[in-house]
């Protein structure tokens, strides 16, 4: 696959490599995007959910009569309303199970307990506050270790014959052959590190307008969704029975305020509010508040590692070991692909040649909301990526090696692609050391180290962290990948019109990522139609053809390939349009973006925008009028960027502050649609992982109260903590992506953490610390000072 | 619930009600006269998706009544294009990548105009503590800075950009 790093159309046509300014831009600078809370539909009812105070409790009695008497208030839907039409329980996308509301108990603090019905927001929220419910309070499981000890209360008493509470057990790789590595290797190392659970925190809540259509059988609905089919599909099988067939259900996502796979599941609220409009008959709107969005969601994370890795005396990795124990919550509502309980974790050995490698993980029920989805990364990869980036650091430290040397002695050489890694990967394309060598070169790393010395001489704190990662994205080819069995495809459809304008419908849908641009400049690449002439549109499944949706990298790698394998089967047809026209054979034609010519005589030529108007004016022998193809791409492999980040940290002795003083990321997504769209996915990518790294945690109490419910306390950055990130890129290209391209809008979330705890651990090294748990907060690190007794 | 009768300007434009005492002025922009523009991120006063200016300084329109805004000039997102002409900051955070969702985009737009109006040629750390109440999932806020000073560098221009 050839690179790419300069456009090959004009900035008229706008192909790939060129910075558009975004098409989405004209309607959200003027305040006129459409979101779910700004659909409001005649006669719109509200509706606002009752939710319980109690981590684990029997439900004695729900009293409904004084929220009746509310004005305003139409219904309160109990569990047993739902249960009437089997409709109280329903599937994950794990094939586990969790409840829409409860009839018997509630497992987790802020679960959804009932749902008022009413005429405006302000009564539905004076409803739930007359809704009286009677708990009795069970003993609760907060810490997944207790919960897997033989003594613990079983918590999914649903499930028959179920005796523990252990969802799945999950392992790969080689464990005699580990164990032989490290019994043989002159270095081991281990650490334990715990990835606390977060919150993805898109600052638009979750929503929806149920409207079904009572005369046709029809329902509509509005919502916050990443993946607008595969949730039309999971409707119609929750809901089948009750005469939800797929065909009169019509998803529609709007556009979207930020989504980093907190929409891709199905929320109770949704099918709350869908049974309440067709059971009412009217449309039904409900919009999470915040609290309600931090306390109920699908959490991220929440993985207690311990990691080992064996090497030789001269940092030569050999074998990597890890064992993991995942806290679900009381349901595993992840949003994995189905073979895949823990994710992508396998890519834990990460951007090194560890020829031997053993990996399992235990799954734990606890009285927590269900999850864990991702938070911006593709199917647990950050977890996976922290543990490698973290024990490369331990290992270097152990013994006495730079963490830039140690990186450079391991990384798979750039000669070994395509790489099948220990756990079973096949990495398409690398080239680590290259990327590693720019971000050295552009921060300065020999100067740094030596500016570190002296300050450490004067008792000043100063970090530099590295990390190599190497993600894994693009999911995927269909022999591996499914959710609920829908193969992981994606689409695209291409419909060139008359005057040789086009529009393009996709699987796929935008949360703020700029599809309409990037799909756009993929036609003008392949057709040389102007970016500015291609209509693009995704999120209603009356229009757009079928697609798994947007998560886990993969638009670019699966619905960017569809879009362009759509297009050359446009050119295709248009080239024999062409030769028509010119009267020659197709074989005397040349192509240029936007136009055929006569090969030796170039002056005879046809545009793209004739030969479209030809489609529909002047019939071509043997062919049919119309000019516009669909593709369903089924990738061969996934994508697999990768990239080098260095961070400086500089930490206060009296506060234990710590502060990034420059961040220098460089990134490999292969071939670039949008320069400037990739930039902004990866500063906001940065973000999202200096936010675990240093702020964000959401905890719980040993009686399962959370802390960081709410904005008070749950810390998303602002522009105050957030560094001016500086970027870079290199390019190696996809082999097998028809653009040479892979995703890139979760690299950064993946990478960042760990250059910035290494960067601490670096800073306190020659105090004997060897790790931090993330968040770093300024506490931690002030009692690590305290310790060594060099706090201020 | 007792009722009062408000008259404001909202973008220039005398607007009266009869409202709840408890409607919030965000509430009241969305929902009684269907300006959508502004929008609703948390519920603690903490995201600044509502940002508005009343009489010119940001304020948070959940934690605003729609009563207290009785008498007073009100500006919103929807204020911000003249003649069918973007405002120069509009054009900034369009030029350089300001946004991606566009969720906290009308916020971001207000307290950029406040600041604007205050300190036409701010440095960036006076740009960054301005608009630290204004949360941005999506950009990393690099260039929301960059936004802010290409908009600045054009109302600094003797005639407005074009």
């Amino acid at each position: 696959m050839e690179s790419t790093t300069t456009p090959k159309t004009s900035a008229a046509i706008c192909g790939m490599g060129h910075s558009m300014k975004r098409k989405e831009d004209p309607r959200f600078i003027r305040g006129q995007g459409n979101y779910v809370d700004d659909v409001k539909l005649p006669g719109m009812l509200h509706m606002a959910i009752v939710r319980s105070p109690f981590a684990h409790a029997k439900i004695l009695a729900i009293h409904t009569e004084k929220a009746m008497e509310v004005p305003g208030v139409l219904a309160v839907i109990t569990g047993e309303t739902l249960k009437q039409y089997n409709l109280h329980w329903m599937p994950t996308l794990m094939s586990d199970t969790q409840m829409v509301l409860p009839v018997e108990k509630v497992m987790y603090q802020a679960q959804e307990v009932a749902a008022v019905i009413a005429t405006d927001r302000y009564a539905a929220a004076d409803g739930v506050d007359a809704v009286e419910v009677e708990y009795d309070p069970l003993p609760v499981v907060i810490d997944p270790k207790k919960a897997l000890l033989p003594d613990a209360p079983v918590l999914r008493t649903d499930k028959t014959g179920k005796t523990d509470n252990l969802i799945w057990h999950w392992q790969t790789g080689d464990a005699a052959a580990t164990d032989k590595a490290f019994a043989e290797a002159d270095v081991t190392v281990s650490q334990d590190i715990y990835i606390p659970r977060i919150h993805v925190a898109s600052i638009e809540t979750c929503g929806c307008v149920a409207d079904f259509n009572p005369a046709m059988g029809h329902l509509t609905v509005h919502m916050t969704t990443q993946a607008p089919h595969a949730i039309r599909t999971v409707f119609a099988l929750v809901a089948g029975h009750v005469g939800l067939s797929e065909e009169k259900i019509r998803i529609i996502s709007p556009d979207i305020g930020g989504g980093f796979g907190g929409k891709v599941p199905v929320y109770p609220g949704y099918v709350i509010a869908v049974a309440a409009s067709v059971v009412i008959g009217k449309p039904v709107k409900w919009i999470e508040n915040r609290m309600e969005n931090l306390q109920a969601d699908s959490f991220a994370r929440d993985y207690h590692m311990s990691v080992d890795l064996a090497a030789k005396k001269d940092g030569t990795m050999t074998a990597l070991r890890i064992k993991t124990l995942a806290d679900h919550g009381y349901a595993d509502a992840a949003a994995n692909p189905s073979k895949y309980p823990a994710g992508m974790f396998s890519i834990c050995t990460g951007s090194y040649d560890i020829k031997t490698a053993f990996t399992e993980m235990d799954a734990a029920y606890t009285n927590k909301p269900p999850g864990g989805v991702a938070y911006r990364c593709s199917f647990r990869v950050t977890e996976a990526a922290h543990a490698i980036e973290r024990i490369t650091d331990v290992l270097a430290q152990e013994l006495k090696m730079d963490p830039a040397e140690i990186r450079f002695k391991n990384f798979i050489g750039v000669d070994k692609f395509p790489y099948k890694s220990a756990l079973g990967w096949e990495y398409d394309s690398g080239n680590y050391a290259a990327a590693l060598t720019k971000a050295m070169d552009i921060i300065g790393y020999a100067d740094l180290r030596r500016e570190q010395a002296e300050k450490r001489s004067r008792g000043e704190l100063m970090g530099i962290g590295i990390c190599s990662f190497t993600e894994i994205v693009g999911a995927g080819p269909s022999k591996d990948f499914d959710i609920l069995g829908i193969k992981m495809f994606d689409s695209a459809e291409i419909r060139v019109h008359p005057t040789g304008k086009a529009i393009t419908r996709l699987g796929t849908k935008s949360q703020g990522q700029g599809h309409e641009t990037t799909y756009a400049q993929i036609v003008a690449e392949e057709l040389g139609i102007p970016a500015a002439h291609v209509q693009v549109e995704e999120g209603d499944t009356d229009t757009a053809p079928y697609g798994l949706g947007t998560y886990a990298s993969r638009s670019t790698p699966v619905s960017g390939a569809a879009c362009a394998m759509a297009a050359r089967k446009i050119r295709d047809k248009a080239k024999k349009i062409a030769a028509h026209l010119l009267e020659v054979s197709e074989e005397d034609l040349d192509w240029e973006p936007g136009k055929f010519s006569v090969k030796g005589a170039p002056q005879k030529s046809k545009t793209i925008q004739e030969c479209a108007f030809a489609a529909y004016t002047n019939s071509t022998p043997g062919l049919e009028p119309g000019l516009e193809a669909i593709s369903y791409y089924d990738p061969p492999n996934l994508t697999f960027p990768f990239g080098s980040y260095i961070c400086v940290v500089d930490i206060d002795r009296g506060t234990g502050m710590v502060k990034i003083r420059r961040f220098v990321a460089i990134d490999d997504c292969g071939n670039i649609i949008n320069p400037m769209i990739v930039e902004g996915q990866i500063h906001g990518g940065l973000t999202m992982g200096m936010a675990p790294a240093l702020l964000e945690e959401i905890s719980y109490d040993e009686n399962g109260n959370i802390s960081g419910g709410s904005f008070m306390d749950y810390l998303v950055p602002t522009s105050m903590e957030t560094p001016a990130w500086e970027t870079g890129k290199t390019t190696t290209p996809s082999p097998h992506h028809p653009l040479g391209a892979k995703g890139v809008g979760e690299s950064a979330t993946v990478g960042a953490p760990p250059a910035i705890v290494n960067a601490v651990v670096d800073a306190l090294a020659h105090l004997g610390v060897k790790h931090i748990e993330i968040p770093i907060t300024p506490e931690k690190v002030w009692n690590l000072l305290r310790e060594a007794g060099v706090a201020e | 619930m007792a009722q009062h009768e408000i008259t404001l300007k909202i973008n220039g434009a005398e607007k009266s009600a009869s409202v709840e005492s408890r409607l919030l002025l965000v509430h009241f922009l969305r929902e009684t006269l269907a300006m959508t523009g502004t929008h609703i991120g948390c519920d603690t006063t903490h995201c600044g998706a509502c940002t508005v200016l009343m009489d010119g300084e940001p304020v948070k329109s959940c934690t605003v009544l729609a009563v207290q805004a009785d008498g007073h000039d009100v500006t919103t997102v929807e204020g911000l294009e003249q003649g069918g002409k973007l405002n120069p900051i509009q054009n900034g955070f369009w030029q350089e990548h300001g946004l991606q969702c566009g969720y906290c985009t009308p916020g971001m737009l207000m307290t950029t105009s406040a600041l604007l109006e205050r300190n036409p040629d701010p440095s960036e750390g006076e740009i960054r503590e301005a608009i630290s109440g204004n949360l941005c999932r999506c950009t990393g806020y690099v260039n929301i800075v960059k936004s802010v000073q290409h908009a600045a560098a054009a109302l600094r221009q003797p005639s407005p950009e074009a």
